[in-house]
């Protein structure tokens, strides 16, 4: 009996070795294990031993049967991992077919520099303030300190309706319709089409864009006006980028002055961009005008500020190296998707 | 303005180096635009003498020269046959560079050595036009003798530098060489030299020559004259005509020479008449009379009306008061005695005069910029000086000066605490008032006041005080500072967060954006098939357009977006999606006299790969990222006949038209040249603003299960889905969570006229698990409602 039960055994272990699927070593679990397996059968003739042989030889079969289970247990285990593996080598594929892309859409490159600017003086604490590009005379001009001879005020610039209506030629009257709704402080950035009589070329256009900024509070001083474009100007064309103030004239700002940068095409040592010079001319700035304050219902004696504008095609232009304003208006899909 | 440096450094002395003067004037406010060396590729060209000439052994047409040109004597070769022995002429020594690049080497012409080459005007870089003495074709001769071997470029005004200035329209005193010498004097702090005006008068009594009658004070602030007589027009000396030359002014004789120089010198225009031509010794400043009609200068007879100022005798025009002088009374070679003007007119009444008249002349352009009164005598007295030095007349004694109100300095308060305040800088007030001092600013130190020239008539307050201190100050040199003031928090609006999130939903959907035009042609609504009494056609027009296509301000915005798809198909660029945001301009009345309501759109264009349910995906997609999820939904009944009939909708949210959607309709596409099918959807920011919930709110998800039932209706063709589902809502009760449409079908086994649409339908409660008995109770309650309000069955 003993040695029937070390021959199963044997023969047991020899057959899960050689299996080599799991169908096959289920197999050899029910020629042996099963009910009508070989070790079930020699434990069923267990009733014809005697007292004494019978725990020995029960304790003995209950090895084998456990020994047989564990064996049965490691080689599955075994064939599942080598299964496995076989099928992952089946499902081997070519890596460099190419990518299931989802396209998406792009943004305007104008409208994705506006967004820098918009998040470099939100961050700064201003607000987005937008106004008509339909105006009348009093904000377009005369709100704005314009004066009668002032060129912009010429049917060569300004697209009229009538005497009283006009498209816009700067988004500076925002500023006054701003001041006259909202109490100081005031900080605010006004983006927006705006409009000149001038023929489409590589650098002109009928229809553009301006970003205006205004900032009214108590003690604002030109070296105020400085630091926030200063720091504006490094946001947008990194730290290297250096900034010089020049006075210039504006009929709603005094003083007034034009802001240079150091070319960011060459970095300040010359090129066709800036003409050889180093700088380019990038915004004008001043300090709002005490008649301009007054007009739009601030005293000028409480309060001081800054306005500055800047053209989008222009930053846009420089920020990527377009050389022509055109291709902004011409909306070929092979331009836009570079953006 | 063009001023050359030597002329300027008539009345300052600035001997620094160009770059750095240039550096100084621009941060200062007088911008340097350029400068240019006259002349500055010419070198090695110096003052020749000729000794002899000879024939050419071998060429007809050549000789052979010995020319002295200081340190040797060199031959030279030449076919000039201007030249004469004895003659002074510019040689070009061998390494010499002409204009347009010409270079001289030592060579050898027909076998004879030549060592330079003698020049004419045009191989100066200079033309005849300047120097009307230079022979045509010919070798120019000086005519008298230089130091041999000198330099040329002096000689012919060349080697000075020209800066260009630019001059903002404030200044109009710096429109001038004394005024930019003024500003340099101030930048570079030394002081400014004024031109003589001494001069020698003849007696005379010149009240008697004329009268001067200013009729309209507003048009004419003053007039001074003065009487020349015995007058010798002659050609200027060279240093006037090298003056005139180095601002592009070509010389003509001393007098009109005189004229153009003060012009430049002092900013103010002058006139002179022949006062023998004068009909009668008086001269009246008056608005022309309506239909008046005057010869001026230009030989141009010009109809004039009362806007229009002239010179007039007691009966008639004689010129156009600070425009152009007339023809009748114009100084000629044999005038004897001439009556000069320096006067002051109105800059606004000469712009408008001038404008109406279609004729700016230097003069109109001056005093369009509005001179200072005081400037006139000044004016005068310096012409009379060179009038006198270049022997060009006597100067009467006396003068005639009306000056009805006389131009008074102003004073301004200054307040050394505010400018430092404005500016961002501590200076003391003596610092202050030496800048003021610097600008010839007076000071009244006890009332705290400056005295302002009447010359600067654009300073006016304390902003103006500031700028000027500011400037001088060096804006460089003000510290940069971050504003110290009350903080606010920066932020969007709702709307414009909505654009943004608009922005994002559409580049996640593929589209890309788009900018175009806010005019258009008229002739777009006729494209579009658009009637001509629509209300969409009810456009502001521009009155002074670039042009017809960009006439009218658009009242929709498919024109620009079809534009635009249209460049892109004749690019064959396939499978475009495009988006814009942008307004339309709608008038609330014509013509145009308020505000019109500027509504801002998002218009989808496309073609390609996409259909109409691609198109309502997009703006299905847009609407539930902004929380629109319920009551949107589509009438097919719309008046926009560029959409084709059957495949157009308005998307409506409650009653308001929130946008539209369609086909492009294939006769539109035809007239812009779109070949394939193409989609079009407008939605408006603006009602998108109202309706959009951004808030959101948390939901518990769903504890019990959810029971599915399917629905296959038969339906009658003409039967909507959205009615259906209209009434699957309605009547599906609290328990209905969600239905979803899983087909439509037409053909076999469904009666003609029929259609078959099947629905899977979701139920759930909240707070228990739904029994089959809850869930046939809404089932029948749907069914029933579909069958009477729709006539639909179920399908067996």
């Amino acid at each position: 009996m003993q040695n029937k039960l070390n021959e199963i055994k044997q023969k047991a272990v020899e057959a899960i070795q050689a299996s080599t699927d799991l169908k096959k070593l289920d197999d050899v679990r029910v020629a042996i294990l099963g009910k009508k397996g070989e070790l079930t059968s020699v434990l069923r003739g267990m009733k014809d031993l005697t007292n004494e042989e019978r725990p020995i030889v029960g304790k003995m079969a209950n090895e084998v049967r456990s020994d047989i289970e564990k064996a049965l247990e490691e080689a599955k285990v075994v064939i599942s991992r080598k299964q496995r593996e076989l099928k992952l080598k089946k499902e081997v594929i070519d890596i460099t077919l190419p990518a299931k892309k989802r396209e998406l859409g792009h943004r305007h490159p104008m409208t994705v520099v506006l967004d820098d600017i918009k998040d470099i003086f939100i961050g700064m604490g201003y607000s987005i303030a937008e106004g008509p590009e339909i105006e009348n005379a009093y904000y377009n001009f005369d709100a704005l300190n314009i004066p009668e001879e002032h060129p912009a005020k010429d049917e060569q610039d300004t697209f009229y309706f009538n005497e009283e209506m006009m498209l816009r030629t700067a988004t500076s009257p925002v500023q006054v319709h701003v001041m006259e709704k909202e109490k100081p402080p005031i900080r605010i950035i006004a983006p927006g089409r705006v409009f000149r009589s001038d023929e489409v070329d590589a650098t002109h256009s009928p229809v553009f864009h301006q970003i205006e900024g205004l900032v009214i509070d108590k003690n604002i001083t030109m070296g105020d006006l400085k630091g926030a474009l200063e720091v504006f100007i490094k946001q947008l064309y990194g730290d290297s980028v250096k900034a010089k103030f020049r006075p210039h004239f504006f009929p709603f700002t005094e003083p007034s002055a034009e802001m240079d940068i150091s070319c960011v095409m060459c970095n300040g040592e010359g090129c066709k961009v800036c003409k050889g010079t180093g700088w380019i001319e990038i915004l004008g700035c001043g300090m709002v005008h005490p008649k301009v304050l007054e007009m739009s219902g601030i005293d000028p004696k409480e309060y001081s500020g800054f306005a500055f504008g800047m053209g989008l095609e222009r930053i846009t232009m420089l920020r990527y190296g377009i050389e022509d304003l055109r291709l902004f208006y011409e909306n070929d899909i092979r331009f836009l998707k570079q953006f | 303005m063009n001023i050359s440096m030597k002329w300027l450094r008539e009345y300052v002395d600035v001997d620094w180096d160009i770059d750095a003067f240039c550096d100084a004037m621009t941060m200062a406010g007088t911008k340097v635009e350029t400068y240019e060396e006259l002349g500055k590729e010419i070198t090695n060209v110096v003052v020749g003498k000729i000794l002899q000439i000879e024939a050419h052994p071998d060429a007809d047409k050549l000789v052979v020269t010995k020319v002295d040109v200081g340190s040797e004597v060199i031959q030279i070769v030449t076919g000039a046959n201007n030249i004469s022995e004895g003659d002074y002429i510019p040689v070009a020594l061998p390494g010499a560079e002409l204009a347009q690049g010409l270079k001289i080497k030592k060579g050898k012409l027909r076998g004879v050595e030549s060592n330079g080459m003698m020049c004419s005007v045009e191989e100066l870089g200079l033309s005849r036009e300047d120097f009307a003495e230079a022979p045509e074709h010919g070798i120019y001769l000086f005519d008298e003798p230089k130091e041999l071997g000198s330099d040329v470029k002096p000689l012919f005004g060349l080697g000075d530098i020209v800066v260009e200035y630019e001059i903002t329209s404030n200044r109009s005193d710096s429109f001038s060489v004394i005024g930019v010498a003024r500003e340099a004097a101030a930048a570079v702090n030394k002081p400014l030299k004024m031109p003589a005006t001494q001069y020698t008068t003849y007696p005379g009594n010149i009240d008697e020559k004329m009268k001067v009658f200013i009729e309209d004070t507003e048009r004419c602030y003053r007039f001074v004259g003065k009487v020349i007589t015995e007058v010798n027009i002659q050609e200027s000396p060279k240093w006037l005509k090298d003056r005139l030359r180095s601002c592009g002014i070509r010389p003509i004789n001393n007098l009109v020479d005189i004229t153009n120089f003060v012009m430049q010198e002092m900013g103010q225009p002058m006139h002179a008449y022949d006062l023998d031509l004068l009909d009668y010794n008086e001269i009246h400043v008056r608005a022309a009379k309506e239909g008046e009609v005057l010869e001026t200068l230009d030989g141009v007879k010009r109809e004039l009306d009362p806007s229009i100022t002239v010179i007039a005798d007691k009966e008639k025009a004689i010129g156009l008061a600070g425009i152009m002088g007339g023809e009748a009374t114009k100084v000629l070679e044999t005038t004897k005695t001439i009556f000069f003007e320096a006067a002051t007119f109105n800059g606004t009444n000469i712009r408008k005069g001038s404008k109406k008249l279609g004729l700016r002349s230097d003069a109109s352009t001056k005093f369009e910029k509005h001179l200072d009164p005081n400037l006139a005598s000044l004016a005068m007295e310096r012409a009379c000086q060179l009038i006198d030095l270049l022997g060009a007349g006597k100067v009467m004694e006396g003068v005639i000066d009306v000056y009805p109100v006389v131009r008074q300095e102003r004073h301004i308060t200054y307040d050394v605490e505010r400018i430092n305040q404005i500016v961002g800088i501590k200076l003391s007030e003596d610092e202050m008032l030496a800048i003021f001092k610097r600008l010839s600013f007076g000071i009244d130190k006890e009332a705290k006041e400056v005295i302002v020239p009447t010359f600067r008539s654009d300073v006016v307050g304390i902003a103006d005080l500031a700028e000027e201190i500011a400037r001088m100050y060096g804006y460089d040199r003000i510290p940069t500072t971050l504003e110290s003031g009350t903080p606010t928090v920066g932020k969007k609006n709702k709307k414009q967060k909505i654009e943004d999130i608009t922005k994002q939903i559409m580049e996640a959907s593929g589209i890309s954006e788009t900018i175009s035009y806010s005019f258009e042609s008229p002739k777009a609504y006729d494209k579009l098939g658009i009637d001509s009494n629509h209300p969409l056609r009810q456009y502001a027009t521009i009155s002074n357009p670039l042009g017809e296509d960009f006439s009218v301000m658009r009242t929709l915005t498919i024109n620009g977006m079809l534009n635009v798809l249209a460049t892109n198909y004749n690019r064959r660029n396939e499978n475009v999606r495009l988006y814009e945001l942008g307004k339309t301009y709608v008038p609330k009345a014509l013509p145009l006299k308020d505000y019109p309501v500027e509504a801002e759109f998002l218009t989808i264009g496309a073609y390609g790969e996409i259909d109409f349910f691609d198109m309502k995906g997009i703006i299905e997609t847009l609407l539930t990222r902004l929380g629109v999820v319920d009551g949107v939904s589509y009438d097919a009944d719309i008046d926009m006949p560029f959409l084709h009939p059957g495949r157009r909708a308005k998307i409506m949210y409650d009653k308001m038209e929130l946008g539209y959607l369609g086909e492009v309709h294939p006769e539109t596409a035809d007239n812009y040249d779109l070949g394939q099918r193409n989609y079009i959807g407008v939605v408006s920011i603006e009602v998108l603003t109202k309706i959009a919930n951004l808030m959101r709110a948390y939901e518990p998800i769903a504890k019990y299960p959810a029971m599915h039932r399917d629905l296959a209706l038969l339906v009658k063709d003409d039967i909507l889905v959205g009615q259906i589902e209209f009434f699957i809502k309605q009547r599906g009760g609290k328990i209905l969570e969600g239905y979803k449409l899983f087909d439509v079908y037409q053909g076999e086994q469904i009666e003609e006229g029929y259609k078959s649409v099947a629905y899977s339908l979701t139920f759930r409660a909240k707070d228990h698990t739904l029994s089959e008995k809850e869930v046939s109770k809404a089932m029948d309650k749907i069914l029933k409602g579909l069958e009477f309000e729709l006539g639909v069955t179920l399908r067996q």
